[in-house]
């Protein structure tokens, strides 16, 4: 039974606490400090990349022999830093975080649905990601066989692989829970009036992310298993016949297939690439709308988007795995469906886009790092379409051209969407304002030095530079000339690591500051800023549940005396 | 302040929150349980040999098994039913049946198991063995977390049915929609792995 708890010791309010605010800054706060752990180990790939071979300051001690990182271990970073960024740092920030804390104040509910499933998906996050880490001092260290974590070569690895496959399984069956929880709430706690078609893009951007999630998701699981059976138990899924590791012939029964694998495990990945940007499209969309001060066009094409790009996203697995010899009549079908669901991508781009134009435009920090999403996602989006296209892929396949690529999406596209979402929310949060000097120091820097880091990656991959190179693309005669350019991008990627100095400090000195007693700071239209209380929130969220009478982005409306109008003003 | 629709439905969507929840989570399960399907047709249609399972496998034991899950969920409806007209003391009865049919499921997938690990039959054997002990193990898991949930509902779970009745019985509706469930796979898993 839901009840209103008072008096709660520290461990019953803030640690073990079932209400969502708490779950989402829970959630929140884990996964910046995984987002800060994956990009230092990145930082430290970088080091060998420009300057192979030489030992690496500071740390060096830690990682081998006169401070060299050695190769093996060079292959466990690339790993962790993916799995990390991706599965402990950017899904649970833009959906746990974002889609705990904001989604049931959009919609006017009083928390999720199940509040205690909600908790213990938090928790399930918490060990598998802890699990994830411990994979660093088995025997042979962490997973070192791609992110992707390819077969064969995924299950003759060192002990770190079963480490990897088991902190998934926790972090997989995490996601469900928290995805069950948000479709549920969505569907069955809108308030009075929150029609479908009137939530905000926010709302069904989590939406459909969860759908996603809920779907594509256990396949990997049923992956998982296969791997951890081959691993374990000595099955052969994955094992084809005669294989031979090192010069001998593998003793397994043999007769399974690579390929299984493959399909299993980008049947969640690509659904997953939207699972990191759909989330990225709603905090942007609900940013933008309350600074350009007027409704946002093409709300419905927005929306009808979104769902178009949710259900295509589970048939364009295959144009990843190109290279695979897998025919041109199988190929042609996914080049096919790879090239529609770019429609929705830029009909999604272009209608914010459109947007801009008459707005009365505020350029404050959340509002820099949405306008910024912009042509850095487009960038992303755009270098995609030869990679989905067989013939320019087999050039492309495996080269910084590709990192470069999902790196522009991920990266200056979705972590930009959730600084803004972080900058616009804190208010809502803390009920203090965020040092407006400091945020666009981080943003202007963030951005600089984010393109120093991927740019050169397209030119680098365009000239053949393979990804997953310890002593960064040394054995290529073809690519001598392009080399120099390790240089620039890891001079980039540690200046961007000193640029997160601005956010941090802003966040300490914000927090430390005075509260700025304001319930609707940026004049927002949303239910989580009209009828809420100012924060802290207490349980419950509204001293009385909201109805609402009309779209959610009704700024600027003729004739009417503020630029603004609530989602629940009666009109 | 209570979170609405825990107990009565949603008008427009006709459905309380846990009932909604277990069908998305079954969905999810379809999509786990599909991987694994699609996984078998894939190593099988590109196998060289694949034996046919009653070669290998107990028909008679696995049927009765069958026959076991399928009475199981019968009688899982009927305590659900029991509890609508209620009827404590039935529902105890069936609800307590459904858990021994499970039991007695578990007690023969025993025998089965241990009988191929007596003729030196292990996963590793060949892939066909591999992915039988596969999906009946994480079946067979599905199983025993339902008799979990099953015998909370029966002991100590069953107080709700003074303090909260209906919501008691929604309770035993969601577990009997998992319960029919992991009825339905075995009854895919029954075919495609002892009989084709």
């Amino acid at each position: 039974m839901y009840t209103v708890h008072h008096k709660e010791s520290f461990w019953a309010k803030y640690i073990f606490s079932t209400d969502h605010k708490i779950i989402g800054l829970q959630y929140g706060i884990t996964s910046l400090v995984w987002l800060l752990f994956g990009f230092t180990l990145m930082m430290i790939m970088r080091y060998q990349l420009a300057y192979p071979e030489s030992p690496v300051p500071f740390i060096g001690g830690l990682l081998g022999d006169g401070g060299i990182l050695p190769s093996e271990m060079y292959n466990s970073l690339g790993v962790m830093h993916g799995t990390i960024m991706i599965f402990l740092g950017v899904v649970p920030l833009a959906f746990g975080a974002f889609g705990n804390y904001f989604l049931p104040l959009q919609i006017g509910a009083i928390d999720m649905a199940f509040p205690k499933l909600n908790a213990s998906s938090y928790w399930m996050y918490f060990v598998g990601s802890v699990i994830m880490v411990i994979g660093f001092f088995v025997p042979g260290g962490a997973a070192n066989s791609g992110w992707t974590s390819y077969p064969p070569l995924a299950n003759i690895a060192t002990m770190g692989q079963t480490v990897w496959l088991f902190g998934m399984v926790m972090l997989i069956t995490s996601s469900l829970l928290g995805s069950i929880n948000i479709l549920v709430t969505v569907i069955q706690l809108r308030t009075d009036g929150m029609t479908w078609l009137k939530l905000p893009i926010f709302v069904w951007g989590q939406f459909i992310t969860a759908f996603l999630l809920i779907l594509a998701f256990p396949p990997l699981e049923a992956a998982g298993v296969l791997q951890l059976m081959d691993r374990l138990a000595g099955t052969s899924f994955f094992m084809p016949s005669g294989l031979v590791v090192s010069g001998e012939v593998m003793t397994n029964a043999g007769g399974g297939s690579p390929l299984l694998w493959q399909h299993l495990f980008w049947f969640l990945a690509h659904p997953e690439v939207y699972v990191l940007i759909l989330p990225a499209f709603g905090i942007v969309t609900e940013v933008m709308a309350n600074n350009i001060r007027k409704p946002i066009w093409g709300y419905k094409a927005l929306v009808y988007s979104m769902i178009f790009l949710g259900f295509m996203s589970f048939i364009v697995w295959a144009h990843h795995m190109y290279l695979t010899g897998m025919g041109t009549t199988i190929g042609a079908f996914f080049q096919t469906t790879t090239m529609i669901i770019s429609i929705p991508s830029v009909v999604i781009l272009t209608a914010l886009l459109i947007s801009l134009w008459g707005g009365s435009i505020r350029f404050n920090t959340p509002m820099l790092f949405a306008l910024g999403f912009l042509p850095m996602f487009g960038i992303g989006g755009l270098t995609g379409l030869p990679l989905g296209l067989a013939a320019s892929d087999i050039h492309l396949h495996d080269t910084y051209y590709v990192i470069g690529h999902f790196h522009y999406v991920v990266a200056p596209g979705t972590i930009f969407a959730l600084f803004a979402g972080i900058y616009y929310w804190f208010p809502k949060m803390t009920g203090k304002r965020t040092n407006e000097t400091l945020g666009k120091l981080h943003f202007f820097f963030s951005f600089i030095f984010m393109n120093g880091v991927f740019m050169p990656m397209f030119v680098q991959g365009l000239a053949g530079v393979s990804r997953r190179l310890w002593d960064g693309g040394e054995v290529y005669a073809h690519a001598a000339d392009y080399l120099y350019l390790n240089e620039v991008m890891s001079v980039s990627a540690w200046l961007l690591g000193l640029a997160q100095i601005f956010f941090i400090v802003n966040m300490i000195i914000s927090l430390k500051g005075e509260k700025t007693g304001e319930v609707n700071p940026w004049n927002a239209t949303t239910l989580d800023w009209t009828d809420t209380t100012s924060p802290p929130l207490g349980h419950g969220n509204f001293e009385k549940i909201p109805v609402v009478h009309r779209g959610p982005y009704e700024y600027s409306v003729p004739g009417s005396k503020v630029d603004f109008i609530p989602q629940s003003e009666k009109g | 302040m209570d979170i609405p629709f825990t107990v009565k439905n949603r008008p427009d969507t006709g459905l309380y929150n846990g009932k909604l929840g277990v069908w998305l989570f079954l969905a999810s399960e379809v999509m786990l349980f599909g991987g694994l399907f699609s996984a078998y047709i894939f190593l099988r249609t590109g196998a060289e040999s694949w034996p046919i399972g009653a070669d290998i496998l107990n028909v008679p034991l696995a049927t009765l098994n069958t026959l076991f899950l399928i009475s199981s969920s019968v009688t899982m409806v009927m305590s659900w039913a029991s509890l609508k007209l209620n009827d404590l003391k039935k529902f105890k009865l069936y609800l307590g049946l459904t858990f021994l049919l499970a039991t007695a499921f578990l007690v023969v997938k025993y025998f089965e198991y241990s009988a191929k690990f007596h003729h030196h039959l292990y996963p590793s054997t060949n892939n066909f063995l591999g992915i039988y002990f596969t999906m009946t193990g994480l079946h067979m898991l599905h199983v025993i977390g339902g008799m979990i949930v099953i015998f909370y509902f029966l002991v100590p779970g069953v107080k709700m049915w003074d303090s909260n009745p209906s919501r008691f019985i929604n309770r035993i509706e969601i577990i009997g929609l998992y319960w029919h469930f992991v009825d339905l796979i075995w009854i895919f898993l029954f075919p495609v792995l002892y009989l084709l």
